[in-house]
């Protein structure tokens, strides 16, 4: 095992840089979980739905699902760019299943466009494809995130952890996917997606504490982090937090019903946003165990990291590029808000 | 001397990029020019050209928003490849491949996913002018797409503006690195390559349209747009291929000789215009040439040195591929140039199409696609067995995954490509009937055949009768 480097100092470019674009590839990573997170759970519940449902449901996430995935590019550019030495390590730890999630990213993408544009014998079956496509790279990904928490150590207990991560996080994002269609869907759509929203919650809920109690368990470092003074009582707050979302969110989803009965929509948004924050949360307990650790326990960021030179002429290019970029995607966002409509061009 | 394990295992990671970026280059290419076509025909539609102009922008934005997704989600798997099968090249040139690939991300790929969005779908949502504003904006991003990785990819062939320090490059100029000595060519001999892809692309199915009896307003400004598009860039992609080239007489001289199947370094080099390069001899067989024009091409004077292979022991690339991927490209290109320029003339001052030229369009279809490919083989085959010239060997950067576990993705990609392929060609026949049927008044959605047959008879030319699919079976 080898030790941590000192922590460099960070008026250096070499010191605070790594930890800019930590900041940024870690917002990356979180703007994709969320965002492609909720397209990607709606295709996992188009599994569930009635034909005529299921284009509605394609049409609430069609004008995103592109950009959602370019979060994907974003985050793993970062990686490979700033941090060449640990993408390497990581994506040839992570060989196969990389080539599961893109397996299952390149059939739900092309998907959306052949399942309305291929001959009408063959729609099913690329219907499928969409969703088992998003199935595939949910999973795949939850995988691939447990064991980084183990650093990639492939013993049967580890691996074991890992596709119960892959199941937590596609729970997670059927989750985020079913309040996405309680807000932007109508009727018979959004009850069911009330439904879904409930079964997921639940699912999602055991994935949280699973990985919470297994976590320090299958990793000595991150349990000696977590049970330490003082950090112990600055990362109380967070379970409990997480399992208030979770009570509110309940209740809310059993509350929904007769509200949007009478048309009352005042409150719709409320379990998409507890699911985002809860992903959120998840997600900073996650950073926190994590940091500075790219690869646990081998490199940290500032090994792993590229000339201060390189990292500048891209930090430049963030700090202009970014804030556009998030502008007109909110650009995008308003011009398709409220209730989605059918497709057509 | 290497082990041959692991040589086997550079080929498969060689073999599996080349399917991944093959089929990746297909689509993007298509993207860059059809965004174009797209602004110009919606320009047209919005300068009160007539509603025909936007019933073309709609058959062909699907067939746009169809090739953006094989593009994406195949793009997405490069940014991959690029840790998971060559994690030398990161750790050698990561300090200028890193950046560029970077501002890739930031200026061309949200821009481009993000409008695309409301352009598809944001036609009764936001005002026409913005609707147009999004299309331009998309067709910026593609380009700009475009603009990153070929500046990239020519500082790959001819890399300056760096130092190396321990082991890795670090960049010292960056607008040297940006504008490198071949960046020019390759750039815009890719972007017409895109135009002239579209062109024909356009022109074919427009001419299969036309075969078909559906001869709307659409469909002929479609045929027209897309054969006066190919008229007026294949002479410029002639003039830039030639200065490209040059370029590269001047720069790789190893992959010229292998272009131009040139053994011993000479002066007044022949052009050789077929043989069989044999790289156990060193020497071509069935060889046929013109004395002194190579010479006069590449250096501009008839006794001008070519050098040889045989001076590049070791360093040379494979000289069988480039050799015929280059003929097969400048032999497309010669193609299309006699084909572009009879049918323009042919379609010129109102003229209409003959069966036998609708024939010839409909086949040079994906002409475009043939010498694309081509291209690409000629310049990367060409750089082995470097990865950056001169600079890293390719077998260096490779992973050393076993071959078997390279072997199980390779299999799981082609078979993945070929179903996408094929689905993506049938589906294109099958937007292009529909949009016929649609055409017709009474006869939205349905089959669209009754309805073309009648349309047929009108016209008064026969037609066969051909399955789904099946372009090129009517005869």
């Amino acid at each position: 095992m080898t030790t941590m480097s000192e922590m460099p100092d960070l008026s250096q470019a070499a010191g605070w840089l790594p930890v800019a674009f930590m900041i940024v590839m870690g917002l990356a990573i979180l703007a994709y979980v969320v965002l492609d997170g909720y397209d990607l759970g709606v295709g996992i519940l188009a599994a569930l739905a009635e034909p005529a449902e299921r284009n509605m449901m394609v049409a609430s996430i069609g004008p995103f699902w592109d950009a959602n995935e370019t979060w994907l590019v974003l985050g793993i550019g970062v990686l490979l760019t700033v941090f060449p030495l640990a993408h390497g390590i990581i994506l040839g730890a992570l060989y196969l299943p990389v080539a599961a999630m893109l397996l299952g990213l390149i059939l739900r993408g092309v998907a959306f466009d052949f399942r309305i544009k291929a001959q009408a014998h063959r729609q099913p079956l690329w219907n499928a494809a969409f969703c088992a496509g998003s199935l595939l790279a949910a999973v795949a990904q939850g995988y691939m995130l447990g064991l980084l928490i183990v650093g990639f150590d492939r013993n049967p207990a580890h691996v074991a952890f890992a596709a119960f991560t892959g199941v937590a996080l596609a729970a997670g994002y059927c989750l985020l996917g079913a309040g996405w269609l309680i807000l932007k869907t109508e009727s018979t759509l959004q009850l069911r997606a009330l439904r879904w929203a409930r079964v997921s919650l639940w699912l999602t809920a055991a994935g949280i504490v699973a990985v919470s109690v297994a976590t320090p368990v299958v990793s000595p470092a991150i349990f000696a982090k977590w049970f330490s003074v003082p950090n112990i009582f600055l990362l109380a707050p967070v379970p409990f937090i997480t399992a208030a979302c979770i009570v509110t969110a309940e209740i809310a989803l059993r509350r929904l019903p007769a509200q949007l009965a009478q048309r009352q929509e005042r409150w719709a948004w409320v379990p998409f946003g507890l699911a985002v924050t809860l992903f959120v949360l998840a997600f900073h307990g996650l950073a926190y165990s994590l940091f500075p650790w790219l690869v646990p326990n081998r490199f940290d960021i500032w090994q792993a990291a590229a000339a201060p030179d390189s990292m500048l002429f891209i930090f430049v290019g963030v700090v202009i590029v970014l804030p556009l970029v998030i502008g007109y995607t909110v650009f995008a966002y308003r011009v398709f808000w409220g209730k989605a409509t059918r497709l057509e061009y | 001397m290497p082990d041959p394990a692991a040589l086997d295992a550079v080929l498969a990671a060689r073999i599996q990029f080349a399917a991944n970026i093959s089929f990746h280059i297909l689509f993007p290419a298509l993207s860059i020019g059809l965004a174009w076509v797209l602004v110009y025909f919606k320009l047209r539609h919005d300068r009160g050209g007539g509603e025909h102009w936007l019933a073309a922008y709609r058959l062909w934005v699907k067939v746009f928003a169809l090739c953006f997704a094989i593009g994406v989600v195949t793009g997405v798997t490069m940014s991959f490849q690029f840790g998971t099968n060559w994690p030398g090249f990161m750790l050698t040139v990561g300090n200028i491949a890193g950046p560029l690939l970077a501002y890739e991300v930031l200026t061309a790929f949200f821009l481009e996913a993000t409008f695309l969005g409301v352009m598809l779908f944001g036609m009764k949502r936001v005002s026409n002018r913005t609707h147009t504003l999004a299309t331009v904006l998309v067709a910026i991003g593609t380009t700009l797409s475009a603009f990153w990785i070929l500046a990239l990819n020519s500082w790959m062939q001819t890399p300056v503006g760096y130092r190396m320090e321990g082991g890795r490059a670090q960049a010292t100029d960056w607008l040297a690195i940006l504008f490198n000595p071949s960046f020019p060519y390759h750039f815009t001999h890719m972007l017409l390559a895109c135009g002239l892809t579209v062109a024909f692309l356009v022109a074919g199915i427009s001419a299969y349209r036309w075969r078909r009896g559906d001869r709307g307003a659409d469909v002929e400004v479609a045929l027209r747009s897309g054969v006066w598009l190919a008229a007026v860039l294949i002479p410029l992609q002639v003039v830039v291929g030639d200065l490209h080239g040059v370029n590269t007489y001047h720069h790789q001289p190893a992959k010229i000789a292998a272009m131009e199947g040139a053994w011993e370094t000479t002066r007044g080099a022949p052009m050789v215009i077929f043989a069989v390069p044999d790289e156990a001899t060193q020497s071509n067989r069935y060889e046929l040439a013109i004395p002194g024009l190579a010479s006069l091409y590449l250096g501009h004077s008839l006794d001008a040195e070519v050098r040889g292979l045989k001076e590049f022991p070791d360093a040379h690339p494979p000289v069988a591929p480039v050799f015929f991927a280059f003929r097969v490209m400048v032999g497309m290109g010669l193609l299309m140039l006699a084909v572009a320029w009879t049918a323009a003339w042919a379609l010129r001052r109102g003229g209409t199409p003959g069966p036998r030229l609708t024939r010839v369009l409909v086949a040079m279809s994906f002409s475009g696609w043939v010498a694309l490919i081509a291209g690409w083989y000629v310049t990367e085959i060409g750089r082995q067995p470097w990865l950056v010239q001169g600079l890293l060997r390719t077998a260096v950067a490779a992973a050393d995954h076993p071959v078997g576990r390279i072997g199980l993705t390779l299999a799981m990609y082609l078979a993945l490509y070929a179903v996408l392929l094929a689905a993506f060609v049938s589906v294109l026949f099958h937007l292009a009937r529909k949009a016929g049927a649609e055409g017709q008044p009474g006869n939205a959605g349905g089959t669209a055949e009754p309805a073309i047959a009648a349309k047929a008879g009108i016209h008064g030319e026969p037609i066969g009768v051909a399955g789904p699919g099946s372009p090129l079976s009517r005869g």
